[in-house]
């Protein structure tokens, strides 16, 4: 767990430490889409390759008791904010081992334990309750952070700017993580946003906000650890524009019939996050494939985890409706 | 005992709850310095101050969600919609969030969250802003919905609701605020899930809620002088819905009447209908008889809303029908 007093930058043993994270979940999510693709896996998923340093580098900067709410691309975020890949593999495996024991999905892991209040399927409609979170550590006077990640999609809909305003009138102590990866599923940003730089739409509530390089891992740990002194401090909320890339398609399977092959084809050359850190460590072939093989091992464990894992009772459907 | 009136009963419960729970507090718009538009929380803002009895921005989206928020961390907010017609721009928050948390998380969490809302007919308000939309929120598992018609029902249903560990949608009703109701001296937490029997009767069974409770009491008198025994009941909670006594009242009178001010077609009725038929289908001498309003916007003209929306004579009119099969 990082501390308060430090200044925001990574010592080299924690930029390996994110980067061993960071290569976790591509393993991940590149053995999800396998087992998706060979049809395992119910319903169907989104995930978030090229979007791992966000997701990284902003739950490393979170201090115990600070919660997180996601998207509906929330494999990384959950993994980032603790939660073990077994859990979250049996979850995607429909088990009662799952994190959110077979009852979620994809979609919708959770993990309150961890500080996780939950992925969301409706684009935007998570963050009223990270205000809300927020509002409640301010009148109980916690020193907690309530955190949404969401994309640029997302501040197209009326959830974004009613949180926004509400946040920044109440001087709520939240920080709204914006991973603007220019893609809204297959609507570029030039057909669904009028503004061309986002922190515009903070700017417009009056709210504090940031641009940060989200394929820099240290760039977006610095840029939340600032954020979340300054809401933390009770100063208010913080907007986070953190640009990245998608570099798959929306969901596993997309054709990406909206998408000039080349650019991605470009954009996996020069903007993946984890080939930047690893040049950045200088990590050598035989370091990497060490670090490779130990979450590669890791992964595989927990697919053998979550089928070894129990079914639910299809009965068990009528429980956790009402507390 | 004392006696308080509808709005001084929601007060009374809110203010409750507040002074012996720091984590039960208010938010809605114009809610502070104005008391609320129905005048519901008026002086609470002197008692409580601003960071409990909160002034929100014209924003139920968010307003409905920051409760969700701060309830998912363990308080007891009670946000004010307006209008129920309102309810509407935060449905997505109600049906998509606050009613499945808990399930999609596998049980991790809990939403306890009410959110007080008002409509209703009978002050002309137009098509906006008198929607009886409650039937809607049944339809969704994970929602608790409550709709008292009584001062003393409104306080106890209330602080339960405010307690209750569920998302609950607490309807009152803008023409009831004025009615009086001798209430217990110590307030008295009602359980949701528990109908009340204004009434006892041997002839027909008329289930009503909210303003229709009154209507349906006055429906009685009027029967009782033509020599028929009408029994009144009131569910007061829609969900959980007490079936067993709908279900006894019914077996003993062999007729069922339900009454509501929404609009007849696939409201609350319906529902009650169907419990009855197939829990006294044995016992029932008439075709069960539904009572609501027309299938229309409510208009504005007071002729055209009075025309709408159903009376006593109304009520009176559906206990008379399950009669006359009598002589078949």
């Amino acid at each position: 767990m990082a501390r308060l007093e430090e200044t925001g930058t990574l010592s080299r043993e924690d930029l390996r430490e994110c980067f061993r994270e960071m290569l976790l979940i591509r393993r991940f999510e590149e053995k999800v889409e396998e087992r998706f693709r060979a049809g395992e896996l119910p319903g169907f998923l989104h995930v978030a390759i090229g979007q791992e340093a966000v997701a990284v580098g902003v739950c490393r900067a979170l201090e115990e008791g600070d919660t997180i709410a996601s998207t509906h691309r929330a494999h990384g975020h959950t993994l980032a904010k603790g939660t073990p890949p077994n859990e979250l593999m049996a979850e995607l495996y429909g088990k009662v081992e799952g994190c959110s024991h077979g009852y979620g999905g994809s979609m919708h892991l959770y993990d309150v334990a961890r500080g996780n209040m939950g992925a969301n399927a409706v684009v935007g409609g998570g963050l009223p309750a990270v205000t809300g979170a927020a509002l409640a550590y301010k009148l109980r006077g916690e020193p907690h952070v309530a955190v949404a990640f969401f994309g640029d999609g997302a501040t197209n809909i009326g959830t974004f700017h009613e949180s926004l305003n509400l946040a920044q009138l109440w001087r709520v102590p939240a920080v709204f993580v914006c991973e603007n990866n220019h893609w809204a599923e297959s609507t570029p940003a030039r057909q669904h946003l009028p503004v061309t730089d986002m922190i515009d739409r903070a700017r417009a509530f009056d709210m504090r906000a940031v641009k940060v390089d989200g394929q820099n891992v240290e760039a977006v740990y610095g840029a939340t650890r600032e954020a979340l002194d300054h809401a933390r401090s009770g100063n208010g909320p913080v907007f986070l524009d953190a640009e990245t890339y998608r570099l798959v398609g929306h969901y596993v399977g997309d054709p990406q019939v909206y998408r000039d092959k080349e650019e991605v084809r470009r954009l996996r050359e020069t903007e993946d996050p984890i080939t930047k850190l690893r040049e950045r460590l200088e990590l050598s072939d035989e370091e990497f494939g060490e670090v490779d093989a130990e979450v590669t091992e890791i992964v595989e464990a927990s697919v053998e985890f979550a089928k070894a894992g129990t079914d639910p009772a299809p009965e068990d459907a009528l429980k956790n409706v009402y507390a | 005992m004392p006696e308080l009136t509808y709005r001084e009963a929601v007060r009374d419960a809110l203010a409750t709850a507040m002074r012996r729970d720091e984590d039960v507090f208010v938010m809605g718009e114009d809610i502070a310095e104005m008391g609320g538009s129905m005048g519901v929380t008026q002086g609470m803002l002197a008692e409580f101050g601003p960071e409990r009895v909160r002034n929100t921005p014209i924003s139920e989206m968010a307003l409905v969600g920051a409760g969700i928020g701060a309830a998912m961390q363990g308080m007891r907010p009670v946000v004010e919609v307006m209008y129920e017609d309102f309810l509407t721009l935060s449905t997505e928050q109600l049906v998509n969030q606050a009613a499945k948390h808990r399930y999609m998380s596998g049980g991790q969490l809990k939403v306890p969250l009410t959110i007080r809302t008002q409509g209703g007919a009978g002050w002309s308000p137009g098509a906006q802003h008198a929607q009886q939309l409650e039937a809607w929120f049944v339809h969704i598992p994970g929602l608790k919905v409550v709709f008292p018609a009584t001062p003393t029902d409104v306080r106890g249903l209330l602080f339960a609701s405010i307690y209750d560990d569920n998302p609950v949608v607490f309807f009152e009703h803008r023409m009831l605020y004025g009615v009086k109701e001798e209430v217990p001296d110590e307030l008295e937490p009602i359980e949701l899930g528990k109908a009340r029997i204004h009434r006892e009767g041997e002839d027909v069974t008329v289930v009503a809620i909210g303003p229709l409770v009154h209507e349906a009491l006055k429906a009685a008198e009027q029967a009782e002088g033509e020599g028929i025994s009408v029994e009144v009941l009131d569910p007061r909670t829609l969900q959980p819905l007490d079936e067993e006594a709908l279900i006894a009242s019914v077996k003993k009178t062999n007729r069922c009447v339900v009454a509501h001010e929404a609009i007849t077609r696939m409201g609350f009725g319906a529902e009650v209908a169907a419990v009855v038929q197939h829990g006294a289908f044995d016992w029932l001498d008439a075709p069960i008889e539904r009572v609501g309003a027309r299938f229309t916007p409510l208009p504005f003209a007071p002729v055209m809303e009075e025309w709408c929306v159903p009376h006593a004579e109304d009520v009176l009119a559906a206990i008379r029908k399950t009669l006359e099969r009598d002589g078949d």
